[in-house]
């Protein structure tokens, strides 16, 4: 039920994005989604792509820090409340986000919210006990 | 105007005469007390006899801060421990501290030597002496202000820190000279201006700063903002501590050394043939005349140039141009002495930390910046910013425990820190580019 996803270190600096993002695309990956995180210094570049692999590989040619983590998708309600009800479940359970960003496309009537956790599986667990549709990683590579 | 006006302006041959004389004593002695130097001297196969003339102490060989460390603590001591009245050490950044021991007779040279220096300076009985370098097993706070007591001054011996609180002594207390680090007398500058306070309104008329590096910009710049007479003062605590050269108010040109107790010469680093007058190489001091721990030919790592030329002022001793520079890695960051190789040690100890780094050192706000760059390899890297930030925290941390020296850690891209063939580049000093 693991969704991967590759993460870039990027030094603040000029142009670094736009070339993280052309090697990608010369390569013939497509990038699904992606989030940002950053500092006065570095930033983290999170992807999902639809070649997780071959997106790390050519990466790694060229030099970049990168690498491959486990992330949960889950589809929202696309209503008011609908990404409160989701934390509640995961607030009752005791497990922390430690970060998340939306996925791009809908799904259906639904957002789609990408998370990565502190225990991912007790996270799956509870989210799947509550009803929430987890999505498996082939329909957001493919999506 | 002179503290010891017969030695201050001995003629030429009357310096190198007496030097001759003490040097030939000073190897008797520690060639018999000195269980290293009867070694080296044997090994060089020269003794006190062979010394014929000053020319002879290119044969002597070198002493090395190695050697001192190797020595640790009281090995190399020429006198029993109960003539000893007196231990410094310097900061010991790489393990074990460089400890040196005075008699009676080397405090009381020290502090002519001190006093003679404020003279040269423009300082005089009557003047009250602000003494903001750090007291303790480091030289300076207490070199100063044993020479200010010798000289007749009043000396407030307020040490280093506690910024505010120097402010409001020199404002209440009417100092008339501050001696510290140059980069701090800037930062106390700033740090009553925010107050509201000019230095330019306080009495302060000369300044002596040392400990560091600085340039002739920054020397303009004290002077601006402080409104005195900035002199460079130059010693070490192998050789005696603050006051084994100095420059004086006059010409301020060159750092007079004083040669009837030490004597000066410049060598190449890499083969360590005598340089000519002029040239640029390393200082390299012999001592003469202490007791505690005499040093045949040290060599200093400070690159100068030295100069015989009369001086406008009246002294005879020759003088040493302004630090350019040192044959070895060492830094000077805020007084301390950094060695690359020490912030390496301490990088190889974080887990995953690749061997690959920078360090940028830098003067913001007149105060010296270090800034450590690392390379993130997968070994580090983390998808969570704060478990990066975690390892740049530790890493700020553990060199400001080691060294003393707080600095600011930036992680970096593998690879952006360029690969040098041969010796890697590890510092980017832009200090001495103002």
């Amino acid at each position: 039920m693991y969704v991967e996803q590759i993460s870039i270190f990027i030094e603040n600096k000029f142009g670094r994005l736009a070339e993280v993002t052309r090697i990608l695309g010369d390569a013939g990956v497509n990038i699904r989604t992606l989030s940002l995180a950053d500092t006065s210094d570095f930033g983290i570049l999170r992807l999902i792509v639809n070649d997780a692999e071959k997106a790390k590989s050519v990466l790694k040619d060229r030099g970049f820090t990168v690498s491959k983590t486990e992330v949960v998708a889950v589809e929202i309600p696309d209503r008011p409340g609908g990404l409160a009800d989701i934390l509640q479940v995961l607030d009752a359970g005791g497990i922390n986000v430690e970060y998340m960003y939306a996925f791009v496309e809908r799904c259906g009537e639904n957002a789609v919210m990408i998370f990565r956790f502190d225990e991912t599986q007790k996270a799956i667990e509870a989210l799947t006990a509550k009803n929430f549709n987890v999505l498996p990683g082939d329909r957001l590579y493919s999506m | 105007m002179f503290f010891n006006e017969e030695f201050e302006t001995l003629p030429r041959e009357a310096i190198e005469a007496l030097q001759l004389k003490r040097l030939k004593s000073m190897v008797a002695r520690v060639q018999q007390n000195v269980p290293f130097y009867k070694e080296s001297l044997a090994k060089a196969g020269v003794n006190a006899d062979s010394i014929k003339s000053l020319a002879d102490l290119a044969r002597l060989p070198f002493t090395y801060k190695q050697d001192m460390r190797d020595s640790y603590p009281y090995r190399l001591f020429a006198v029993p421990m109960e003539d000893i009245v007196r231990i410094h050490a310097s900061s010991g950044t790489t393990g074990k501290p460089t400890v040196v021991g005075y008699t009676q007779k080397d405090i009381d040279t020290w502090s002519e030597l001190m006093a003679r220096s404020f003279v040269a300076a423009g300082v005089h009985k009557g003047d009250i002496i602000h003494n903001s370098y750090g007291y303790g097993l480091f030289t300076g706070g207490l070199g100063a202000h044993y020479g200010a007591e010798r000289l007749g001054a009043s000396v407030i011996p307020m040490s280093g820190g506690n910024t505010k609180k120097q402010i409001m002594i020199m404002q209440d207390f009417g100092s008339t000279v501050l001696t510290c680090t140059p980069s701090y007398s800037l930062y106390m500058a700033e740090a009553a201006k925010e107050e509201g306070i000019d230095f330019r309104d306080l009495k302060l008329k000369v300044g002596i700063f040392g400990a560091e590096p600085w340039s002739e910009a920054m020397r303009l710049d004290i002077e601006e903002k402080l409104n005195l007479s900035a002199v460079d003062i130059y010693g070490l605590s192998e050789i005696m501590g603050p006051g084994v050269a100095i420059e004086c108010c006059e010409a301020k040109k060159g750092l007079h050394v004083w040669e009837d107790h030490f004597i000066p010469e410049i060598i190449n680093p890499e083969t360590g043939e005598v340089l000519p007058e002029g040239q640029k190489g390393e200082l390299v001091i012999t001592t003469i005349t202490k007791e505690g721990i005499p040093l045949i030919r040290y060599r200093t790592r400070d690159i100068t140039s030295i100069t015989y030329e009369p001086c406008i002022c009246g002294r005879t001793h020759a003088r040493i141009a302004r630090m350019s520079g040192r044959s070895d890695d060492m830094l000077i960051i805020r007084g301390v002495n950094v060695f690359p190789s020490q912030i390496e040690a301490i990088l190889m100890g974080v887990e995953g930390v690749e061997p690959h780094y920078v360090l940028i050192v830098d003067r913001k706000d007149n105060l010296d910046t270090l800034e450590v760059q690392v390379e993130v390899g997968e070994n580090i890297f983390s998808d969570e910013i704060k478990h990066l930030q975690a390892i740049s925290t530790k890493i700020e941390k553990q060199i400001k425990e080691m060294l003393g020296v707080t600095c600011r850690v930036r992680l970096v891209e593998p690879k952006s820190i360029t690969r040098s063939e041969g010796k890697a580049k590890r510092v980017i000093d832009n200090r001495n580019k103002a």
